[in-house]
């Protein structure tokens, strides 16, 4: 996708990386198409989100690394009643929280891509979709997620 | 020598003023706080002078040390917050204060929490601007960005491990509608709740309807912490502190929805805590009042507090278990944060005092234990138990 146009309609708050640089790396990926999680170089845990040391055995060498784009939704949620003037006549949307089993069970919250109305079952496998808002400014991307 | 609070402290007074729908409050926020403090001074029969310490949470914009100047305070010698937002904090504020006067820090401290929301704005909002970043550039964007949404995937994982039906929710909710129509201070006194109306009523987020949604309001709440020895000296049967923990289990705060133990009220460290200090289990207490943030919260709250098993949450949340004076379980008996009033859930410790007196709108026979659950989900969590004279 491009222009502008997503899942939801625009004029939500834009995603920047935080001014501390911590999930930097983060919103590279996406921009460029890759999905990374933070990963602990001393003993290999996943951790998400990201901080600045590992919790498992405190070492402070973590890195990006990328992930496969493919989870299970772990829990989810339909919105009726819009918080926020952008999303007045949006409708119902679908809030998803996706877990990676595979990797220390790490979650991301993204939107289900289909009909707002559908059957939304926990434990289905999920496939990322890069939704790029170039023309924005700032320009960002968001992880949305289609089921398998 | 055994560290606990447990019947080191007494509630002297309580205190509020009248509640408002969010923004209606005739007064400003500072001055709610003030007539709250001195509504708790006036029912303890002390001067508001004899006051030495403050203690609240959420992030209360009423300073101690202005309170203090406010109300003429010769010595002030506590002052203290509960770090973490929502209502986590209203039975660790309590505690906070209770060990303030355990120790002799302090004589006498009120808990207290202020709110006008049409001064300061509201919580059931989404953030308008330009850009997000930190934890909210990973969820605001995607359009989860109030309470209600931030916790109903919880509820929601809940409901789907262990079958819990929309029933259960439903009873939480008709449980504080229907005590809210005994008692004249409640926001909805006069308007009664019905099934057909709850099943009517629009989606919020699912799982929540409307009416699983708490109210927002303005006004204030006070009370008052004192030694135990000195509880007699006051003007009401004397209310002890049994037992307040506060916190949240491993990794609970972790962001973006990754606590690895998610679909809680966040109780399961703290609930044996509680019972361990307070030396009382769950069929001892008499009578609950249970923040209701979200009907979700309660829900897994009960459980976490041994109340039912998550597997018998259908059975048990029936309204008939949950009401004063018969049912297995009163909860929420003054309307609680759905139908009293949301004062950040410290009017629930308000009411669990009105309890023990015996001064309850909807009063349950015979209390001598009496519990408060506050602001679950968040992190961190707190819950309390207060007992009579014969549980000490």
């Amino acid at each position: 996708m491009s222009g502008g146009t997503g899942y939801l309609h625009p004029g939500l708050p834009k995603p920047v990386p935080a001014a501390d640089g911590l999930d930097a790396p983060f919103w590279e990926g996406i921009a460029e198409g890759k999905l990374k999680l933070q990963r602990c170089r001393a003993c290999g845990r996943w951790q998400w989100g990201p901080e600045w040391i590992c919790h498992n055995c405190h070492s402070d060498d973590l890195v990006f690394e990328e992930v496969p784009p493919v989870g299970r939704i772990y829990s989810f949620e339909r919105v009726w009643h819009p918080v926020h003037p952008a999303l007045k006549n949006q409708g119902p949307y679908i809030v998803v929280l996706v877990e990676f089993p595979e990797h220390d069970q790490a979650r991301m919250v993204g939107n289900l891509l289909g009909d707002p109305h559908q059957d939304v079952v926990i434990g289905d496998e999920v496939h990322a979709v890069f939704e790029h808002h170039q023309d924005e400014d700032p320009a960002f991307t968001l992880v949305q997620w289609q089921v398998a | 020598m055994e560290r606990s609070l447990r019947g080191t402290v007494a509630i002297a007074g309580v205190g509020e003023t009248a509640y408002y729908k969010r923004g209606q409050a005739p007064d400003a926020e500072f001055k709610l706080a003030l007539m709250a403090v001195l509504a708790a001074c006036e029912d303890a029969g002390i001067s508001p002078k004899q006051v030495d310490g403050f203690a609240s949470f959420s992030n209360d914009r009423s300073d101690p040390s202005r309170l203090a100047a406010a109300l003429g305070i010769h010595d002030l010698r506590f002052a203290n917050m509960q770090w973490g937002g929502g209502g986590g904090g209203g039975s660790g504020a309590l505690a906070n204060a209770a060990a303030a006067v355990a120790t002799g820090m302090a004589e006498c401290v009120v808990v207290f929490r202020a709110l006008a929301q049409g001064q300061f704005g509201r919580f059931g909002q989404g953030p308008v601007r330009n850009v997000i970043s930190g934890d909210g550039a990973h969820t605001v964007p995607y359009g989860l960005m109030s309470p209600a949404q931030s916790f109903a995937m919880k509820v929601k994982r809940f409901m789907h491990e262990h079958g819990v039906e929309q029933s259960a929710l439903r009873a939480l909710s008709l449980a504080s509608y229907h005590h809210a129509q005994n008692n004249p201070r409640a926001v909805m006194y006069g308007r009664p709740l019905t099934e057909e109306k709850y099943d009517d009523s629009r989606w919020i987020v699912e799982p929540f309807h409307l009416f699983d949604c708490c109210l927002e309001n303005d006004g204030a709440a006070a009370m008052i912490v004192v030694p135990a020895e000195r509880a007699k000296d006051y003007a009401h049967k004397p209310t002890y502190l049994l037992g307040a923990v506060s916190g949240s289990h491993y990794r609970a705060g972790a962001s973006v929805h990754n606590a690895p133990d998610y679909a809680t009220s966040t109780f399961k460290t703290c609930a044996p805590r509680l019972y361990d200090m307070a030396q009382v289990g769950p069929g001892d207490v008499d009578v609950l009042q249970c923040y209701e943030n979200f009907t979700g919260g309660v829900l897994m709250s009960i459980v976490e507090h041994g109340f039912c098993e998550p597997d018998e949450c259908n059975e048990f949340l029936v309204k008939e278990n949950l009401v004063a004076p018969d049912g297995r379980l009163p909860t929420n008996t003054s309307g609680g944060n759905l139908a009293e009033c949301y004062m950040h859930g410290l009017g629930l410790n308000i009411e669990a005092v009105r309890q023990i007196r015996g001064e309850s709108s909807n009063q349950v026979e015979d209390v001598d234990i009496s519990m408060v659950v506050s602001g679950p989900m968040v992190t961190p969590v707190s819950s309390c138990i207060f007992g009579t004279e014969a549980t000490l």
